[in-house]
């Protein structure tokens, strides 16, 4: 262990995040790679661990013969402060070494308010934070994850970004950054033909000019870069990479499970929700594969807890043929089945009560409005009833505690759908009243609610995230009317939604401000122990710009939107209907029952799910 | 069925592994192993998995011990290279057998403690530590279990030392008292920082390297 390390460690919360050595993480000789990959995660190891994205990308990476991927988290505050205080850089857990000497540093994004993160994780390596500052082509620093579909805001830190799914661009990119290495060319050459590789995105190729009101003129690509990037996908699930055989942390992270994914994509399409329009089509894996997969996971890591992952569990079709057999399995080896985002339906309701074993805690529905109407008009097609019916079931079956999380802010909402959301609680308690198993262990009812972010790619990137005063109000008059003891209010007092809206729609003039929050201390922004509004509003002070022109301005449809160019395969012409649809009160029927035309089929060439 | 105890090495990158964490790792070590951990009788079963004497954090060891309980009805053979394919890096099963001895006859506990000086060891630096852990009372500052602080006299619970010097190390082979009350080795080092504040290291190891009971004999 290198001597600086073990004098530190015994200083900082939880050392064991920091010294790498899990079960299943990757060694190999140093001597017998080419390409040593940094995959870095701008977020703490208990989060960036819990990542099936990054698994998934460092089992991929680590099956090519001459490339290692190590792993690399953002330090919490105390280990920063030692890192620095001691002159050391930033380090990989596999091999101990400074990222910064690596081939490829490799981040995923899930998240905007993790850029501040990036950026000092690139600051603790010693590398440069502009792309401009390093000439090599090496360390190339390039990004990938959700919040890549608008990279904008730290377009100029990353070298290129990759859209969608990496399983097969990432070892293309690698390939062709080993014939560029080989071949000694310089940078601006390897990225020029790097952007020719789907999903590739080199935003140093593109030109950004701006209308005298702030608004993106154009955006011109230049050297040969595509004018629309499209994402890219894994077309057949059943050929997609798994890994069964993946890290087991020694230390509790936050999803400290198997996660075992049934499908990619959403056939809800939910107006709000941006992995609902990005991760389409829809995509399923065969049950067969998804039970192989299950059986050889718990084998190799001893887990007894599996997560049945998606982004809506209960629409995988087979969901019920597969819990059966996987039923005798989970009973012999003691393996606890969670079914995370259920519908709350009576197929859901009956699936879980099979499954679930031992201590009923609380259950969770997201209706994320308070009355039909809205429902309506954000399409999330759940209606009272079903949320009723799901709840009397719970209590009948011995539940005694029920979440439910709501949104304030969400297009059309009027104070009539705030106090629905109370209405829907006072339901909730009624319905305890009539079905409860055992009324004298008591209900808890928690209403949540969080500040609406509106997001690129969805029907709603033309929205303004509604003031926070105005929110504020809401959250007073929604306090008001919930005068049951037995539920209680949680919302937060959240500025940093107010940043991830900025952020999230951001330009890539943000990249000054984020550069400027950064040395003012920005890091972990993710985080409220590290947030700070004031600290964020100084920097858009300097940098004569305006955070409400990108968190609360109302776009048109024909505005040039900053992430314009990039293609997630959903069609203008279907989030335009789709966003004019939200103030008809009109719903979109489910992929399922038809084909809404979105667009994203054409990446199989067939229907997608069907 | 019988109750087994596992000998094991916990070291390196392993000695940072907290002893919750540590009983959740081994909680899916032994399924890895092909091993059925028993499970506890009542409304929340729990494995039947135990450490005898906590490690503290940062601290390397060669002779830990865990007791347990698995279904299959063996005596303890082939156990250790069983679970070898299935440790994190720093962990080493060393030997396996049926825990015969209760937890309680642990009395004592060999260490080796290592106090680094970066500028050189200070001159008759063993000698002077040596006289100081001879004294009838040395006392120390403690954390108690309630967050306090509270002076213990570790005197009575070191049994012996000796110090010897190296080139910018001082180490001592020590024994202390295991158990009821304790002795975390590592309290020489704030001991000898208080005491003799220019022989205050600058960063102090601990190892420990055998377990016996209260007449001497290794405790298994």
């Amino acid at each position: 262990m290198d001597k600086k390390l073990e004098r530190i460690l015994p200083r900082v919360q939880k050392p064991a995040r920091y010294v790498g050595g899990e079960y299943n993480a990757v060694m190999k000789d140093k001597a017998r790679v080419d390409t040593r990959v940094a995959f870095c995660f701008p977020d703490t190891y208990e989060i960036g661990m819990s990542n099936l994205g990054m698994r998934i990308l460092y089992g991929v990476m680590n099956n090519m013969d001459g490339v290692w991927c190590e792993r690399c988290f953002h330090p919490w505050g105390d280990m920063e402060a030692e890192l620095r205080g001691a002159s050391m850089p930033l380090y990989a857990l596999e091999s101990g070494d400074p990222i910064g000497e690596f081939d490829i540093i490799a981040f995923s994004v899930g998240y905007e308010m993790a850029f501040p993160a990036l950026l000092n994780m690139l600051d603790l390596a010693g590398v440069p934070l502009r792309a401009e500052d390093r000439p090599g082509l090496a360390p190339l620093v390039i990004a990938g994850g959700t919040a890549m579909y608008n990279c904008e805001p730290i377009a100029d830190f990353i070298d290129l970004a990759l859209l969608g799914e990496g399983e097969e661009q990432l070892p293309e990119l690698i390939g062709l950054f080993r014939q560029a290495r080989r071949e000694g060319w310089d940078k601006h050459r390897f990225l020029v033909a790097a952007c020719r590789i789907g999903g590739v995105y080199v935003p140093s190729l593109y030109d950004v000019t701006y209308h005298d009101d702030g608004t993106v003129r154009a955006i011109t690509p230049r050297d040969g870069a595509p004018a629309r990037v499209r994402k890219r996908v894994v077309t057949d699930m059943d050929k997609a990479y798994y890994p069964a055989k993946t890290i087991v942390p020694s230390t509790e992270i936050v999803q400290d499970r198997i996660t075992l994914e049934l499908f990619r994509g959403c056939i809800r399409g939910c107006r709000f929700c941006q992995a609902g329009y990005v991760y389409r089509p829809v995509r399923s894996r065969s049950r067969e594969l998804c039970a192989q997969y299950a059986r050889e996971s718990v084998e190799d890591s001893g887990y007894q807890e599996m997560t049945l992952s998606s982004l809506s569990t209960s629409d995988y079709r087979p969901l019920v043929e597969l819990c059966d057999e996987l039923e005798p399995f989970c009973e012999r080896k003691h393996l606890n089945l969670s079914l995370p985002s259920l519908r709350a339906d009576n197929f859901s309701m009956a699936l879980m009560e099979r499954l679930q074993k031992g201590r009923k805690t609380g259950l969770t529905f997201a209706p994320e409005a308070g009355t039909q109407r809205l429902r309506d008009a954000i399409n999330k097609n759940l209606t009272e009833e079903d949320l009723l019916e799901s709840c009397r079931r719970a209590f009948a079956g011995g539940y005694s505690a029920v979440k439910l999380y709501f949104m304030l802010g969400l297009p059309t909402e009027t104070d009539e759908d705030v106090a629905g959301i109370a209405d829907v609680a006072a339901h909730v308690m009624h319905v305890w009243r009539e079905s409860a198993a055992n009324k004298n262990r008591g209900v808890r009812i928690t209403v949540s609610t969080s500040w609406f972010v509106p997001k690129p790619h969805t029907a709603f990137q033309w929205e303004p995230q509604i003031p926070i005063e105005e929110y504020e109000r809401r959250v007073a008059l929604l306090r008001e009317r919930i005068n049951t003891k037995t539920v209680t209010y949680n919302w937060h007092p959240s500025p940093t939604s107010f940043m991830e809206a900025v952020l999230s729609r951001g330009d890539r003039r943000l990249c000054a401000v984020l550069e400027t929050a950064w040395r003012k201390g920005a890091r972990l922004d993710a985080w409220e122990d590290y947030f700070s509004l004031p600290r964020w509003l100084e920097a858009f002070e300097e940098c004569g710009l305006d955070p409400h022109f990108y968190a609360n301005r109302r776009r048109g449809h024909e505005e040039l939107l900053p992430w314009s160019h990039i293609d997630v395969g959903v069609s203008d012409a279907f989030l335009m209907r789709e966003h004019d649809r939200c103030y008809e009160g009109v719903t979109t029927p489910d992929c399922r029952t038809v084909c809404s035309g979105c667009g994203a089929n054409s990446f199989l060439g067939r229907p997608c799910d069907g | 069925m019988a109750k087994l105890r596992l000998l094991f090495v916990k070291e390196a990158q392993a000695s940072y592994i907290s002893h919750l964490d540590l009983m959740r790792t081994f909680q899916r070590v032994f399924p890895r192993g092909g091993l059925e951990l028993k499970h506890s009788q009542g409304f929340h079963p729990h494995p039947l998995i135990s450490i005898v004497l906590p490690l503290p954090v940062g601290q390397s060891s060669e002779c830990e011990l865990l007791d347990f309980e698995v279904e299959q009805d063996i005596d303890g053979t082939g156990v250790a290279e069983m679970l070898n394919t299935g440790l994190p890096a720093g962990l080493h099963a060393r030997e396996c057998c049926r825990a015969v001895r209760p937890a309680r006859e642990l009395a004592f506990l060999r260490a080796r403690v290592e106090l680094d000086y970066d500028a050189g060891v200070p001159s008759g630096a063993a000698e002077r530590l040596r006289e100081l852990f001879s004294r009838g009372e040395v006392l120390v500052e403690k954390r108690t279990k309630h967050k306090e602080l509270a002076e213990i006299n570790i005197a009575p619970l070191l049994r012996s030392a000796e110090w010897t010097e190296a080139e910018r190390l001082v180490a001592a082979d020590v024994t202390v008292a295991a158990q009821n009350p304790g002795l975390n080795p590592a309290l020489l080092a704030n001991a000898a920082a208080a005491y003799l504040p220019e022989l205050a290291p600058d960063f102090a190891r601990v190892r420990r390297l055998e377990l016996y009971d209260a007449e001497g004999n290794v405790f298994r």
